[in-house]
């Protein structure tokens, strides 16, 4: 009888290892959690119209994504940051950058007592992240919000743990407006934080700041959004203080989208304009220039083609501005240079 | 294979030779003591190729900082410069406080059950008790967040800023931002860890030491107290040294609980109330992002250190548990 | 001696002696503060939909963890396959054939297993099963889960190996039957409850492993057949959903804990039993 039942599940273990499929074509891939909500929508409905292609995609960060695409040990990666030359070069099959939405980051806080929207001023940012500003009522937070009860107390402040291409976006910014930011800690995912608590994802960024009084962190729009969490308004290059919008974001879009590199590679940080939301970023999908898997490529294919045209319609429900034309067309060149 | 001729066969000593090989085969004994010889091989194998891929994955960092990476604290992934110390502070601050809590509390809980508690009572709690170790690392990182946070923020670092932050020598530890997270909470949630095993082993040791010993100090007059603390536990000293080993080598390779609820921030910082980093939680957090070799190597290097360690202090338990269990120590 | 000396230390022995009872106490109403926290935030939580549906994406309500449940059990399977018939055959080889040297050998380098953090594990299991074959898998996870299975199953087979008294191993082989024999149809047997708890108990533990699991078997949002590609697991969700910021992920995070505890307890409660009834004092 053991011996019986032991042979029946050895016989279904190895019938199973032999992989019935059955046409199914699962493509694993990692990267940012700054575009997550949208790209897993994106899969969810591509799947229900194709259902024999299945899309894993696990947010862990920018920095995984390009990490596990140059081990190889998925199939495409994404990411907030575009990759450098140095990245790219450790990579065997080129990658290509596929620009998905343009989003926005936000200095996102719960301070008690205060509910409405906080001002910051450039050097704000800066000082809270450098660790110079350490209380919620410092001069140059107050005097930025003279209608505002701002407490004597810390700033506790959250940053990401991991590479993070949100990080990137953010460190960009601040090193564009500061010169001392840009020597002591520069523009990376994985930066030198001179202070705070790290959180995994952007929303393990927001679950902190949810739960911690006097915090404050940076994320995408979304994440704040759906948390209905208070997020400030940051002032630009021209000077103005703007909330992230829609509008705000594609406006910081609009000059790069006339001059896009046929890399795709931009910042659109501190951009120019007085409708430009500062703190604005194009985010890719970083897929291999050649694939030996026809399944997967056509796939793959198929999707961004998809991406490009109906996939484009759900970026404002969640908030992400869409693809400027420009941009869309130049995109679709790029996607037959997928062998 | 040459054919040897029957003079030859029979010229070599027996029980050697390939046909004899052969031969003793078929024996079934000797075959299952080939194939059960093999799988314990299997053991030698496995652990060997662990730690040559840890050696061997860490090469490039181990060239490159030396002995210099253990006290380095810059840690830039960007800059490809790394330095392990804020990790080992971090690893070192989490598990020794933890021990700090833990011994008394569970000390005094074995003693409980093993002196006091009428047999079946503590059978009972010891079975619940065993029940504690069995729960997973990350249901206490998901209780940690949702209870033991929200109750470091709001109720216990106050109190210990308030009481403890003004006291001259130990000041500089409670003061600082309260976060909530940091070296604190996760001291004690890996307190609540490794409870379990000092209080099973250290109870099982104590049940050990000889009825005699008890008795003869009662009979000249100590106290219940007195007989326990004076005669019994040292006695049975080695081997609460070594469920206290045991505990330590748990308290540092825990990864889930710590990494949900110390901070992650890699600095060293005075205050407890500050957020850290061990070398487990690093290693979960950036090893699925770590793309350049020296990243990866670095990683690995600290998961080769954190293995010897666990490695050796795991040895020591082991020598004094044996080493109280056969003949137990005399009160010094 | 003086009476007030006497009082000192009579007082003292009854403060300390207490103590001791409420110490023990605290730790096992720790125990039940857990489970009751779990039950209560995870018992409500808990409804059909978290058994048979697949989690939805970033932020959207509803969904479940039908594939986590099954990514565990498929991670428990391979662990278990891996895993047993080595610590099984090598705890055979400890109790009945070991020589001196090696058998130290084995039980020592067994320790250093038991001993190894579940990260490092992980690591091993990354540099071995996941970067030869360039993708995460279910049979990278599972290796990882059968490494740490063999040194608790090693240790459980030996020692009720060895309790079986040699009167019996004697009588065996009064009656002619050679040593392999003996122990296949007469030794294992004998001590097969204690065996298979032991086995039991080691699956139980790596069930919760969340660790090992992070860059072996990765995460899947479906569930799939076949044993090479990236899976779900219910520790990996807990630990996802108990960092982000959604309440409902939140809720989702405490079912997929009492769900995890009560099979680990269940599986605990039930082998401990068994043993306490067999007389094994050791715990495991």
């Amino acid at each position: 009888m053991k011996k019986t039942t032991f042979l029946v599940s050895l016989l279904m273990f190895l019938t199973t290892l032999v992989g019935a499929q059955s046409g199914t074509v699962l493509i694993n891939a990692t990267g940012a959690t700054f575009p997550a909500p949208i790209y897993q929508k994106w899969f969810e409905a591509y799947h229900a119209a194709h259902s024999n292609l299945q899309v894993n995609y696990q947010p862990l960060g920018s920095g995984a994504g390009i990490a596990q695409l140059t081990a190889g040990t998925v199939d495409f990666g994404a990411s907030d940051m575009p990759m450098t030359d140095d990245m790219i070069a450790k990579l065997k099959v080129k990658p290509l950058h596929f620009p998905t939405v343009i989003g926005a980051v936000v200095p996102t806080y719960n301070i008690p007592g205060v509910s409405g929207e906080l001002k910051f001023t450039q050097k704000a940012l800066v000082g809270i992240y450098m660790g110079t500003i350490t209380k919620w009522n410092d001069p140059e937070i107050a005097n930025a919000n003279t209608g505002v009860k701002l407490p004597a107390d810390d700033i506790i402040v959250v940053h990401r743990s991991e590479g993070s291409g949100t990080s990137f976006i953010f460190t960009d910014f601040l090193s564009k407006v500061s010169p001392e930011w840009k020597s002591k800690v520069g523009a990376a995912a994985s930066p030198n934080w001179p202070a705070g608590l790290g959180g995994k994802g952007n929303d393990g960024v927001m679950g902190l700041v949810k739960q911690t009084p006097d915090s404050i962190g940076y994320v995408e729009l979304i994440y704040a959004l759906s948390q209905k969490i208070p997020y400030g308004s940051v002032q630009n290059a021209a000077g103005k203080f703007l909330k992230a919008d829609l509008a705000g974001v594609t406006a910081a879009a609009a000059g790069a989208a006339k001059i896009m590199p046929d890399d795709f590679r931009v910042s659109i940080t501190n951009a120019p304009g007085a409708g430009s939301y500062p703190i604005s970023s194009f985010t890719w999908l970083l897929i291999p220039s050649q694939f030996q898997d026809a399944a997967k490529r056509e796939a793959i294919k198929g999707f961004l083609n998809w991406m490009l045209a109906d996939g484009q319609n759900y970026n404002e429900g969640l908030s992400y501005a869409k693809l400027p034309a420009a941009v869309i067309a130049k995109e679709k060149k790029q996607i037959a240079m997928i062998q | 294979m040459s054919t040897a001729t029957s003079a030859i066969d029979l010229a070599a000593p027996p029980g050697s030779g390939p046909r004899v090989f052969i031969r003793r085969l078929r024996n079934g004994d000797e075959v299952a003591h080939l194939i059960t010889l093999v799988f314990a091989a299997a053991i030698l194998l496995i652990t060997s190729v662990m730690v040559y891929e840890l050696w061997v994955r860490s090469s490039l960092t181990r060239s490159k900082f030396g002995l210099g990476f253990f006290f380095s604290s810059v840690w830039d992934p960007v800059a490809e410069q790394f330095g392990a110390a804020p990790f080992i502070y971090g690893t070192l601050v989490t598990s020794l406080l933890a021990l700090a809590i833990a011994v008394p509390l569970g000390l005094a809980a074995a003693i409980f059950l093993a002196e006091l508690a009428p047999r079946k009572l503590s059978d009972v709690i010891a079975f619940l008790i065993d029940l504690l170790a069995a729960v997973p690392s990350v249901i206490y990182g998901l209780l940690g967040i949702f209870i033991i946070v929200p109750v470091m923020r709001t109720v216990i670092g106050p109190f210990l800023k308030g009481t403890l932050g003004h006291v001259p020598v130990v000041g500089p530890l409670f003061q600082g931002p309260n976060y909530g997270v940091g070296f604190l909470t996760a001291s004690i949630v890996l307190a609540i860890m490794i409870v379990p095993f000092i209080i099973s082993v250290s109870r099982e040791v104590l049940l050990t030491v000889p009825r005699e010993q008890r008795e003869a100090a009662l009979s000249l007059g100590a106290t219940r107290w007195e007989a326990t603390w004076k005669v019994v536990v040292p006695w049975a000293r080695p081997g609460v040294m070594g469920s206290v080993f045991l505990a330590l080598a748990r308290a540092l390779g825990e990864t889930m609980a710590v990494t949900m609820v110390i901070g992650n921030s890699p600095k060293i910082a005075a205050s407890l109330f500050a957020p850290g980093y061990s070398i487990a939680a690093v290693i979960a957090n950036e090893f699925a992002e770590a793309s350049g070799d020296a990243h990866r190597s670095a990683l690995m290097e600290l998961g080769l250190v954190l293995f010897l360690i666990t490695f050796i202090l795991n040895g020591c338990a082991r020598l004094l548990i044996v080493a109280t269990e056969r003949g137990g120590g005399r009160p010094s | 001696m003086s009476k007030l000396r006497l009082a000192w230390r009579k007082s003292l022995n009854g403060v300390m002696l207490t103590l001791t009872g409420v110490a023990a106490f605290a730790v096992v109403a720790v125990l039940f503060v857990i489970l009751g926290y779990l039950i209560w935030n995870g018992g409500t939580s808990l409804n059909l939909a978290f058994f048979t549906q697949l989690p939805r994406g970033e932020g959207e309500t509803g969904g479940g963890m039908a594939n986590a449940i099954v990514g565990s059990l498929k991670l428990l399977f391979l662990a278990a396959v891996i895993g047993l018939p080595v610590g099984l055959l090598a705890g055979v080889y400890l109790a009945e054939f070991g020589g001196k040297t090696f058998a130290f050998i084995t039980r020592y380098t067994t320790d250093l297993l038991n001993g190894a953090p579940s990260i490092v594990i992980g690591l091993f299991a990354f540099s071995v099963a996941v970067l030869p074959v360039k993708h995460f898998s279910v049979m990278a996870g599972g290796v990882a889960l059968g490494v740490m299975v063999i040194p608790i199953t090693v240790r459980s087979t030996e020692e009720f190996l060895r309790a079986i008294p040699n009167s019996l191993r004697e009588g065996a082989m009064a009656l002619g039957a050679n040593k392999w024999k003996t122990i296949a149809t007469v030794i294992i047997p004998a001590a097969s409850g204690g065996i298979i708890t032991g086995m039991l108990l080691s699956l139980a533990r790596v069930a919760g492993e969340t660790a090992p699991l992070i860059f072996t078997a990765f995460g899947n949002q479906y569930s799939n057949t076949g044993w090479s590609q990236p899976i779900a697991s219910l520790p990996v969700m807990i630990y996802t959903y108990a960092l982000g910021p959604y309440d409902d992920w939140h809720r989702q995070a405490w079912a997929a804990g009492l769900v995890l505890l009560a099979l680990v307890l269940i599986a605990n409660i039930g082998c401990r039993l068994i043993l306490n009834r067999k007389g094994s004092a050791r715990s495991i």
